[in-house]
């Protein structure tokens, strides 16, 4: 009997329907694996799991007693926990503290009680093997230590259904075979376990029980003994997707942009890529892969510890994004809300913030060219806004992203990266974003594609470099492109 | 936000027209023409030192030196005006603006260089300039006979019905609009206090501008300094204490955000225009000085707190972006 099962559970947002009747069981002392895509709604899942969304459909039983979850406390209450991927913790509070923040022991005056605290967080530390002392300040333990911590926290509210949410991706083999002890101590106290992972033989080796997700569907679940990884791959990859993203056929040049051995301390290293005219690069991993990081680096935001960069046979010394940009490298990056646009400011001065050099007059700046230089792109990306001077907060989100790449374009380029262009936006606009970056290729420009979406990855790219744990897993021409190899070299499973 | 904005303005005008009708029916004359222009007179400095201050704050940071800044550079014009009676105004001018521009860029290169908040830095320097002025003068006054008689007049001068100090406040007032509209500096001062990961991306250098804008907000620190020993004829250690405050009350009520990013010249104008009207009017309607402080702070609070509403509008847009970006996440 499943301690905790949900039934048609659907998230709806607005434009996207993040998961679209999911029915998953969990059992008691049984590891069920969570297996899918970024975006797959995963996280959504875990969200709804753990009282922060109310779905909009469908029902969560607890031993077969239908609740709701209306509050985050209402979840912990019902013995849901989970231990989130970056683990939200308070470096400057003891071990002790993280653990009981929220719920501490009182003393009979209403007073918190140390002794409680202290010895109550010992002791959950010791059942997880470890002997770091409660009153040391967090800030002073290692990731794995504070992975500890996270762990501990949640086990000290009565949970019976543990939700790990990419729990090994920031731990060395040993931590994680430390974990997994963890998780089968767990297991023969009768909790149900919900794992959250891409990687597959962590998957055979912990979970008895797998469900696929794909674009918010349930598409698989089952014993993973009796299913081979074949399988599980194909699940998760589900159509044939070249017909969906119509490629445009675009006559590929001379190389343009040559990236060689390129390092950086802790994010990649040894990554070596030539880039032609009209090309697009697809550059594919799991999420930690060292993509973003890459690009960032090219950008001239972070610093590398060598490597070379030569754009169009010179040599490029790059200090900062400003050197970049001179130079025609921009970067359209990932979360356009944080790294993108200043939602105060109008949407003609967003656009025109890369290329104030072109726009100004002996150093002042002219509004009317300003202007002109943001109807040129606004037309061109069809952007739909009452007006160009209206603040870009108050734009929608397909609509930001095309100020946001439209700001970029404005710069002339001659390469131009970008992370993450679909990401977060409807159906509609992103078949919009797909047509336009083939224009782009078309005009000869070179793009590098960072995409998490194998669909967007296989049918837009000439060439695919996958990236795992800061290496260059492979590289794969179009001809010899497929969704398998791409996960496989993703994740390590050959 | 800009629509917003320029109604914000609006509504202060019309506040301010309000108040200034209804005080002029409790004291006879207090609408007429001369004495606004003696209430705008009055608030120059104020202007002056706010409009540098906003230009800080539009980058994310603060300077609470500024009035310690003007203490400082005031007595240092003012001792030696004593000591060199000869020297022209001019040189004692620019010498105002240099040391003040001065005390304003060691401000900015430990905000730029060494990461310190601004608040923390500025906090220090505030001490440490005050400090240096009781240095400087040991505690002594220089005082209205010690003070050459053009040093003393010039600002006091009239042109065209309006006092030479009312001029440079309007002067100011022109230069910082232009400058924060219609040079890349102004543009890079609002990015970075807007987004300032967005603005690093776009190529602008934060650390740069913040420093430029503590210069300009030194700079105009010193020329008060000069404006205010000549208005009030006496320079000591003391002078302006607790001034800078005014200075950022006039930016919060003129909508300039202390988060960064969003503000108008005509905000922070505004903002202090109305500090002034009510600091000129509350002794002349007989209010007692206790309260016109509370007064004043209460009008402050209100003034937040009418920005906390209009930005939470903004942040409804940032809430429904978040929710989309977590259905992907």
């Amino acid at each position: 009997m499943p301690i905790l099962e949900m039934r048609g559970i659907s998230q709806i947002f607005p434009g996207v329907k993040a998961l679209d009747g999911v029915s998953i069981k969990l059992y008691p002392g049984q590891v069920t694996a969570l297996i899918g895509e970024n975006g797959a709604g995963k996280s959504t899942l875990v969200k709804i799991l753990t009282g922060i969304y109310r779905p909009n459909e469908g029902e969560i039983l607890i031993d077969c007693v239908p609740t709701t979850f209306a509050s985050a406390q209402a979840a912990i209450d019902a013995g849901v926990t989970a231990i989130h991927q970056e683990t939200v913790l308070f470096d400057e509070l003891s071990v002790a503290e993280n653990i009981f923040l929220g719920h501490a022991p009182r003393t009979r005056f209403g007073t918190i009680d140390w002794r409680k605290i202290n010895s109550g967080a010992k002791a959950l530390m010791l059942q997880l093997e470890s002997e770091i002392d409660p009153t040391i300040r967090l800030r002073d333990l290692s990731i794995a230590q504070r992975h500890l911590v996270a762990i501990a926290r949640a086990l000290s509210v009565e949970a019976r259904i543990v939700i790990m949410d990419e729990p090994t991706a920031a731990l060395s083999r040993k931590e994680i075979d430390d974990l997994f002890r963890i998780v089968e101590n767990l297991k023969r106290q009768g909790k149900a376990i919900l794992f959250i992972s891409h990687k597959f033989d962590e998957v055979y080796e912990i979970a008895e029980n797998f469900v696929v997700f794909r674009d918010g569907r349930a598409v698989g679940q089952g014993r993973l003994k009796q299913t081979p990884q074949d399988e599980i791959v194909r699940l998760m990859v589900g159509r044939d997707v070249k017909d969906v993203f119509p490629k445009v056929e675009v006559a590929i040049g001379a190389p343009v942009f040559r990236v060689e051995s390129y390092c950086h301390p802790t994010e990649f290293r040894d990554i070596s890529f030539e880039l032609r005219r009209g090309e697009i690069l697809g550059l594919y991993g799991l999420i930690g892969a060292g993509r973003s990081e890459l690009c960032q680096s090219l950008f001239g935001v972070t610093r590398p510890s060598s490597g070379r960069l030569v754009l169009e046979g010179k040599p490029l010394d790059i200090r900062s994004s400003g050197d970049a940009i001179r130079a025609g490298i921009v970067y359209v990056p990932e979360e356009r809300g944080r790294h993108g646009l200043a939602l105060p400011m109008p949407i003609f001065q967003n656009m025109s913030l890369p290329s104030l050099g072109k726009t100004s007059r002996s150093g002042f700046l002219k509004a009317a060219n300003e202007l002109a230089l943001a109807r040129k792109y606004a037309e061109r990306l069809d952007l739909r806004a009452a007006a160009l001077s209206v603040p870009v907060g108050t734009l929608s989100g397909g609509n930001q992203q095309k100020v946001v790449i439209g700001k970029w374009l404005a710069t002339q380029p001659k390469v131009i990266i970008l992370d993450e262009p679909t990401k977060g936006i409807d159906i509609g606009s992103k078949a919009a974003v797909h047509a336009f970056i083939g224009e782009l290729a078309a005009e000869g420009l070179s793009i590098i594609m960072v995409s998490s979406e194998l669909p967007e990855i296989l049918g837009m790219s000439d060439r695919v470099m996958v990236m795992r744990e800061g290496l260059a897993a492979g590289v794969f021409e179009r001809e010899a492109l497929s969704a398998e190899a791409l996960v496989r070299a993703a994740t390590g499973n050959q | 936000m800009n629509r917003l904005l320029k109604n914000r303005e609006i509504l202060l005008t019309v506040i301010i027209a309000l108040m200034i009708a209804g005080f002029s029916t409790r004291a006879q004359g207090f609408a007429a023409p001369g004495n606004l222009a003696n209430i705008f007179n009055d608030t120059s400095i104020l202007i002056i030192l706010a409009l540098g201050q906003m230009t800080v704050i539009l980058t994310k940071s603060i300077d609470l030196s500024v009035a310690a800044n003007l203490a400082f550079t005031g007595m240092a014009v003012a001792m030696t005006n004593a000591a060199y009676p000869d020297l022209p105004l001019a040189l004692l001018i620019v010498m105002a603006i240099g040391i003040g521009a001065f005390l304003g860029a060691i401000n900015g290169y430990l905000v730029w260089a060494l990461r310190i908040p601004p608040i923390v830095v500025t906090l220090g320097t505030l001490t440490i300039y005050r400090g240096m002025a009781f240095v400087l003068s040991g505690g002594g006054w220089v005082n209205a006979h010690q003070m050459g008689p053009t040093f003393l007049n010039v600002p006091r001068m009239p042109v065209l019905g309006l006092p030479i100090l009312s001029w440079i406040a309007i002067l100011i007032v022109l230069g910082a609009w232009f400058v924060l509209t219609r040079l890349p500096f102004g543009r890079a001062a609002y990015a970075s206090g807007g987004n300032p990961t967005a603005a690093i991306y776009a190529g602008i250098d934060i650390g740069w501008t913040k420093f430029i804008a503590f210069v300009v907000s030194g700079a105009l620190a010193g020329l008060s300094g000069y404006l205010w020993v000549s208005r009030y004829a006496v320079a000591y250690v003391d002078i302006a204490a607790g001034f800078e405050l005014d200075t950022v009350a006039a930016c919060v009520i003129g909508g300039i955000s202390i988060a960064g990013g969003i503000g108008s010249v005509g905000g922070a104008v505004l903002g202090a225009l109305f500090l002034g009207v009510i600091k000129n009017a509350l002794p002349v309607i007989g209010v007692s000085p206790f309260a016109q402080m509370a007064i004043s702070g209460i009008v402050i609070v209100l003034a937040v707190v009418f920005n906390a509403r209009a930005e939470r509008k903004a942040g409804r847009i940032i809430l429904r972006d978040r929710g989309v970006k977590e259905v992907s996440a």
